[in-house]
């Protein structure tokens, strides 16, 4: 060891973080003894004596009386062995660069960032408190993992090196330390900032220990993209021979929701063989006749909308073809036929689709379904459909027309066999009475299981609902 | 004179206390107080050497503690400077199979106890919990919250009844020390109470050191400390807690009648902290200059010094030896702190349950692999 030794100001009293040289008691060249006090101090706490650390000659004093000097700073320096002759090239009172580490905040340039494994630890951004124990006075350094950190021959990561570019890639450069799987590493100010910028990480190859995406590789990423946007128009030879790697693309992580409407529709569409029909029809009249419901007392402050005569032309038809509302039970080798209908109504949420379903729809008045659909839509859009109501469906609508599509061909919730998806309505040229008139018109699509539902069956199931809906009070009348 | 306290002794406060040993280094032979008990002691040449050799030691050993704490090497030292004939002379009254609960501060109580004084200073370090086997040492850990230990004695003493170790001479005692402040906390004056109906062979060991931190003891009772343990139903006596024959003679009698089954005694050490409350504080905010002088003069170690010397039981090579010998154990000390190794993290995991639990056991061996996954993690 030196026999230079150089003495840090410490933290007197749990946690302080500075303290004012009130007085040195010794002057360079005095022989001191171990434990003589050397100097004053004064802080939030306490004003003290300090009393040497080691015996020797005073060397060096760093910091006048009057100055206030950081916890950690150095502020005496001893020759502890002055008998071994005068000092080499020691002179300057200008403290160590290894003792100034102790106070240092940011690393130098280039250097690893705080807060990653072989990186200062965090202790450098001091906060005064009064009581506890606060910051440390020696600069802790942080451990690399093991094979964490780059060395000198190339790394040999488990996926092989994409093929290069036709052009220089603006952005990318090869990591020193190769990420080879998991998620991103990215500190949270980090992604914040892409976040800011519009920057998507997964795309980025991080530059920092390893492998992890660095402020710096964020900006390069946004000028990287800002400049192709603005390169673009102004270079007329050729545009920037486009790439087609991960900076392009985005990755979400299937979960949640997706993940499970993902395993649902897959189980039920390698299941279950599914046929869609399809029928247009004239739905002006229905739209007449919801401006009538609405017109009347007992609908005056309920929300009444086209899904609702759909359900209820569901409903009805159901009773006229109860096999529709069943389910294919495999493991007994029957088809369960179900005289309740629990309607499932496929609902587009912040967390993804989910289908909840109103028990016993089959029971309930007009005024009865519409107040149980708006409850449905409501509580599916706040995110707090309970369990149960998403379990137990026999038959479902989707409404696929607030999209603004036609249709579609849905795909079967797992365990029911059929579901109406229900298209946009919109003005159309429809021969009405022989001639051509604007009408209000939509398409319905029915997708069931083949192995319930034949065609015929199927067929007349549609029909009947698309009757139901092009003239309401005529398939009423007709039908009981 | 409500105590029938020492005639000799005009630095005693209103209401007088033990004294057998006066700041100029005069002899009481015994006081006997208004309840009848007479206080004595009947030293040989060695153990009056001995007592000196202790009050040095414990004072030299405190105040490299502080130097340590002042080059940074603790993060903090309670400082015992002028309570060294309190705890000294209590401190070697205790028999060996006597159990003491100290605060943060019996430094000299632990020293006398035999046990290497290192023990303390890997709490004040930070590189350990303080968690020493009490049974081991029969001495409990170091109580930061105050007066808590008070009630940890109380029920450890009622122990000791029902394990029938009380009734006879060889009986076991415990010792509960605290200060001054720490009589104003509910826990003291519970322990008080459950001692005084239990009969607990306890003595409880003030030393009023004048100052609950920065508050003053007019602040803390309208009393002489000791009077208190009259509402609870024991005996209460004030001693001087400078004169290390006193704290020895009434703590001893005081053990005595514990481990005899004749219940608890309260002892109020009459003393003064001429340091700071701890290495945090700096008691020239609340103290006069004056006043720290006028306790100089009733330092414990100078009148003792002065008596060896008179009686001719210590000369001038025997106080540099004791010096000498102190400063040496002091540097030891020294050494081995800065030596003491930082703690491992899997440390943690122990001493959680006596006999293990799968579930730590799990976390040990997760948290012992995340280890290993750093590099130099050959430990």
């Amino acid at each position: 060891m030196s026999r230079i030794k150089e003495f840090p100001l410490p933290d007197l009293g749990e946690g302080l973080t500075e303290g004012e040289i009130l007085s040195w008691l010794v002057k360079v060249g005095d022989t001191i003894e171990l434990n003589q006090p050397i100097v004053e101090v004064e802080t939030a706490k306490a004003a003290v004596e300090i009393p040497a650390k080691w015996g020797g000659v005073v060397a060096r004093i760093f910091f006048e009386a009057g100055t206030t000097v950081e916890v950690g700073a150095p502020i005496i320096a001893i020759d502890t062995d002055p008998s071994a002759g005068p000092l080499p090239d020691f002179d300057g009172p200008v403290p160590s660069a290894e003792s100034l580490a102790a106070v240092q905040i940011a690393p130098a340039e280039g250097a690893v960032e705080p807060g990653m494994a072989g990186s200062p630890a965090p202790n450098a951004g001091r906060t005064p408190v009064l009581v506890g124990y606060g910051p440390k006075t020696t600069a802790a350094k942080r451990r690399p993992r093991l094979g964490g950190t780059p060395v000198a021959a190339p790394p040999i990561a488990e996926t092989p090196p994409p093929p290069p570019a036709p052009v220089p890639a603006p952005n990318p450069k090869p990591a020193p330390g190769v990420r080879t799987a998991g998620p991103v590493l990215a500190k949270p100010p980090v992604r914040k900032l892409a976040r800011d910028l519009g920057v998507d990480l997964t795309a980025i190859t991080g530059t920092g220990p390893l492998g992890s995406v660095s402020r710096d590789d964020v900006h390069q990423a946004a000028s990287a993209r800002q400049q192709a946007a603005t390169a673009a128009p102004s270079v007329t030879t050729a545009r920037a021979a486009a790439v087609f790697d991960a900076s392009r693309e985005q990755r979400v992580p299937i979960k949640g929701v997706r993940k499970l409407t993902a395993e649902n529709m897959v189980a039920s569409a390698f299941t279950a063989p599914h046929v869609t029909e399809f029928l247009t029809i004239d739905v002006t009249r229905s739209m007449k006749a919801l401006e009538k419901i609405k017109g009347r007392r007992e609908f005056r402050d309920v929300r009444i909308s086209p899904l609702l005569l759909v359900a209820k032309a569901v409903l009805l038809a159901v009773k006229r073809h109860p096999m529709v509302n069943s389910t294919w039970s495999g493991a007994t080798n029957e088809i369960v036929v179900k005289e309740y209908v629990n309607l499932g109504i496929a609902s587009a949420t912040e967390r993804g689709l989910i289908v909840p379903n109103i028990k016993d729809a089959g029971r309930l008045t007009l005024r009865e379904l519409a107040e149980a659909l708006n409850t449905l839509v409501q509580v599916a859009r706040s995110g707090k459909t309970p369990p149960s109501d998403m379990s137990g469906g026999t038959l479902s609508i989707t409404n696929v027309g607030v999209f603004g599509v036609d249709t579609g061909t849905p795909i079967l919730p797992p365990g029911e066999s059929a579901i109406l998806a229900f298209g946009a309505i919109k003005p159309m040229p429809w021969v009405h009475k022989g001639k051509v008139k604007p009408r209000q018109v939509t398409t319905l699509s029915l997708s069931f299981d083949h192995r319930i539902i034949d065609g015929e069956l199927g067929s007349k199931f549609l029909r009947d609902i698309g009757d139901f809906l092009t003239d309401p009070e005529g398939a009423l009348l007709s039908w009981s | 004179m409500a105590n029938g306290e020492s005639e000799v002794g005009a630095d005693a406060p209103a209401g007088g206390f033990v004294q057998l040993l006066t700041p100029e280094g005069e002899r009481v032979d015994s006081v006997t107080t208004a309840d009848g008990t007479t206080y004595s002691v009947d030293f040989t040449d060695e153990e009056y050497r001995g007592l000196y050799r202790d009050l040095v030691t414990v004072r030299r050993l405190d105040s490299e503690a502080l130097a340590l704490q002042r080059q940074g090497e603790l993060g903090l030292w309670a400082s015992l400077l002028g309570q060294e004939a309190a705890q000294v002379g209590s401190g070697r009254a205790l028999r060996s199979q006597d159990m003491a609960f100290p605060t943060y501060r019996e430094h000299g109580v632990l020293y006398t106890r035999g046990i290497d004084p290192i023990m303390p200073f890997g709490l004040f370090r930070g590189v350990d919990q303080g968690g020493w086997d009490a049974n081991e040492h029969k001495f409990n850990g170091y109580t930061i919250v105050i007066g808590a230990q008070t009630l940890h004695a109380t029920g450890y003493a009622m122990g000791v009844t029902m394990d029938g170790k009380t009734g006879s001479p060889d009986g076991e005692a415990v010792i509960a020390y605290f200060g001054d402040g720490a009589t104003s906390q509910g826990e003291v004056n519970e322990a008080f109470v459950w001692s005084g109906v239990f009969n607990a062979p306890i003595v409880f060991f003030c030393q009023n050191n004048q100052y609950a931190i920065s508050e003053p003891l007019e602040r803390q009772t309208r009393i002489p400390l000791y009077r208190r343990a009259t509402g609870f139903g024991f005996p209460g006596v004030r001693i001087d807690g400078n004169d290390v024959l006193a704290s020895y003679a009434v703590t001893r009698s005081a053990l005595d009648r514990a481990r005899q089954g004749e219940g608890p005694t309260l002892i109020e050490a009459y003393t003064y902290r001429m340091g700071a409350h701890t290495s945090s504080d700096d008691p020239t905010r609340y103290r006069i200059a004056s006043e720290v002088e006028s306790w100089k003069a009733k330092d414990p170690i100078s009148r003792l010094k002065a008596f060896l010397a008179k009686q001719k039981i210590g000369d001038d090579d025997f106080f540099d030896e004791v010096d000498e010998a102190a400063k040496q154990l002091a540097l030891d000390l020294r050494e081995r702190v800065l030596a003491m190794p930082d703690p491992q993290p899997v440390t943690m995991f122990d001493h959680v349950y006596p006999n293990g639990s799968p579930d730590l056991d799990e976390q040990r061996r997760q948290f012992t692999d995340y280890q290993a996954s750093f590099e130099g993690s050959g430990h």
